[in-house]
């Protein structure tokens, strides 16, 4: 009952809020109560939100496959080669990161991702660059791996850690080679592991802020630094509010979608 | 039998004694202190900056006064603050100049006394009857300072020379390398000057609102990023922005003290004047030491102060200011070229027609400025 509660309370009401907020009218920098479509309509006849929308969707599936991708290794070596207790330090020394802010976080790749840089300067040892990588989408994906990538590396770990280490043993004792035992037991057994890991890493990409912002330097702008272009100018709160509307309804349906994907049972046929 | 009554020296004679009236006396210590200077708080809706001990600190110990701030960026951002708090929530409002019309216009500010500030000190006639200040002959609000924006830009990518025109923008080796300040009125004004639209900046027929539309696209692919206060900062001071468009003085200035290559000027095509202004809130308690707040501001001592303020230079408005200025510091008074006879002294410029006074659109909305903005970030 008090989880009920709570829930209503922070979150179910919270939402409703939001929803009734994007009929309401904004008349001389005030929200008036309204039921309105005027901000539905005018955000969805504007290009500029199609084309931040689709934007924010590509990149931060771009960013999803990227932590993926990038996770895998180091979450396999965990789970596999490591000993029980590297691991549990590995573990501690990735959830280490959410300890400190994200945005002091971000600020530091300004040092290292500068053309005057770390990475700049040790490139120039080579005779390569200087390569432009603030405010680009190069920027704004190391942002997002900067947030995304511990928390993929510890669900990816975790998952491959609990697969019955006998099912991979009796693959190769088959013959199974290494990359088909990971294609062929590994995989399929982390499936819904997999599947968390990429939902949760496709949320926090999607709503982003600050990476965008401060790494990609608003060069198209994702639905979260247009939220903050709405409200800035005008006031525009409601309209704020259907671009906050739009943005969970992409995510309940993603998050759904995945979820029902992941725990679907395998047909028997 | 009687218990003896305890002498008052015997009252500290065990440790439990000791330490209820010694303890007691060590909390009621600060209270003790603050009945007796307890400071008045003054609430201040400014930018960035005004309320900080480099500004007001001697006003403060002076007055036994405490600034409580409330920063903004932007008019839009400081009207909802205040549309959206209870009257008299702030005593003092520092606003931009094209927004004080509205502010007068919504009942959010006091009448002023002309008589209770410095106007025959003005360095310039149009600060005496600044535009939007007065209404029906009655003041409402009072000059503080001024700032010039241009073309800012790095001197190791962009010469003096090509610096002279707003057209150093588009020049071709700094192709990505050029920002904005991520607000439209700043950058499309300067563009409409750059079409020539010269005292017409903001009164723009369709045709005129057209081509200026059509102009910035134009400067979309030479864009690098769109910043706010301290991106604009750092990526002017770490090199990757070599251009800067929306900005000026205040925010390089603040950068050159430091050292960095980069300067701002006023182009041939003309420039425009951020102008910020003090007013005193409707219905503040505090309206008395409010004024006399703004009476220092606008001393010779204030105007050093906002001169020198460690968030953003600005210029000096009256006379006594400047001189007091040149005397204090000149190193600042030379860099931001106020002193007489000096290339591109704040005042020339106004008086050759080369500076344009920051306003808002006459002939479209904030909102069609702001959706065009929205549309060319994502261009």
């Amino acid at each position: 009952m008090p989880i009920i509660v709570w829930q209503l309370a922070f979150f179910v009401g919270p939402v409703l809020f939001m929803v009734a907020m994007s009929f309401f009218l904004v008349k001389n920098y005030r929200m008036t109560e309204a039921f309105e479509f005027v901000n539905w309509a005018k955000m969805f006849s504007k290009g500029y939100f199609w084309s931040s929308y689709w934007h924010t969707v590509w990149i931060a599936t771009i960013s999803t496959l990227c932590a993926m991708c990038l996770a895998f290794p180091a979450a396999f070596a965990l789970a596999f080669k490591a000993s029980e207790n590297t691991r549990r330090w590995a573990i501690f020394f990735l959830i280490i990161p959410f300890f400190t802010s994200y945005l002091v976080r971000t600020f530091s790749w300004f040092v290292i991702l500068s053309e005057s840089g770390v990475v700049n300067a040790i490139l120039g040892t080579v005779g390569l660059g200087p390569y432009t990588m603030l405010n680009t989408h190069i920027g704004t994906l190391v942002g997002y791996m900067t947030l995304t990538l511990p928390l993929v590396v510890i669900l990816q770990t975790v998952t491959m850690a609990n697969i019955d280490r006998t099912l991979i043993e009796a693959a190769r004792n088959l013959g199974c080679k290494p990359l088909a035992v990971i294609w062929r037991v590994i995989l399929p057994l982390s499936k819904a592991g997999f599947i968390i890991a990429a939902v949760f890493c496709f949320i926090l990409s999607f709503g982003d802020f600050v990476a965008p912002f401060y790494l990609g330097g608003s060069q198209e702008p994702t639905l979260p630094i247009l939220i903050l272009d709405t409200t800035k100018s005008g006031q525009q709160w409601p309209r704020a509010a259907v671009i906050a509307v739009v943005m969970m309804a992409t995510l309940f349906t993603l998050a759904f979608t995945a979820i029902a994907i992941a725990y679907r049972k395998r047909s028997t046929s | 039998m009687t218990k003896p009554a305890k002498s008052k020296s015997s009252l500290l004679t065990n440790r439990r004694d000791f330490l209820r009236v010694g303890g007691g006396a060590i909390l009621a210590a600060p209270f003790i202190n603050k009945v007796h200077a307890a400071p008045v708080e003054i609430n201040m809706l400014a930018w960035y900056g005004h309320g900080e001990p480099d500004v007001v600190a001697e006003f403060e110990a002076a007055n036994n006064v405490k600034f409580v701030p409330k920063y903004y960026a932007g008019g839009d951002n400081m009207l909802a603050l205040i549309a959206q708090s209870p009257p008299g929530t702030y005593d003092i409002i520092l606003s931009d100049g094209e927004f004080v019309q509205q502010l007068n216009a919504a009942g959010y500010i006091e009448e002023l006394e002309p008589a209770d500030y410095p106007f025959d000190d003005m360095l310039h006639p149009d600060f005496q009857q600044f535009p939007g200040h007065w209404s029906d002959g009655k003041l409402h609000s009072v000059i503080l300072r001024g700032g010039h924006l241009g073309v800012s830009y790095n001197k190791n990518a962009i010469t003096a020379e090509e610096a002279q025109s707003y057209a150093c923008f588009w020049k071709p080796e700094i192709k990505g390398k050029v920002g904005h300040f991520d607000w439209h009125l700043p950058n499309l004004g300067m563009i409409s000057l750059f079409e020539g639209n010269a005292a017409d900046l903001w009164n723009l027929d369709d045709a005129a609102w057209g081509a200026v539309q059509d102009k910035t696209m134009s400067l979309r692919e030479q864009i690098g990023g769109f910043f706010d206060y301290g991106g604009t900062f750092n990526s002017l001071k770490n090199g990757e922005m070599q251009a800067m468009c929306g900005i000026g003085d205040w925010i390089t200035g603040t950068l050159e003290r430091d050292g960095a290559p980069v300067a701002s000027v006023i182009p041939k095509e003309g420039g425009i004047q951020f102008t910020e202004s003090y007013c005193i809130g409707k219905n503040s308690e505090k309206a008395d030491i409010v004024k006399k707040f703004m009476q220092y501001m606008l001393s010779p001592a204030g105007q050093v102060k906002s001169a020198q303020m460690a968030a953003y230079p600005g210029f000096c408005v009256t006379k006594g200011g400047r001189a007091a200025l040149i005397e204090a510091d000149p190193k600042e008074a030379m860099r931001s070229h106020q002193m007489d006879g000096m290339a591109n002294e704040p005042i020339a410029l106004i008086n050759e027609g080369r500076i344009h006074y920051r306003d808002i659109p006459t002939q479209q909305s904030l909102e069609d400025w702001n959706d065009f903005w929205s549309e060319y970030k994502n261009a």
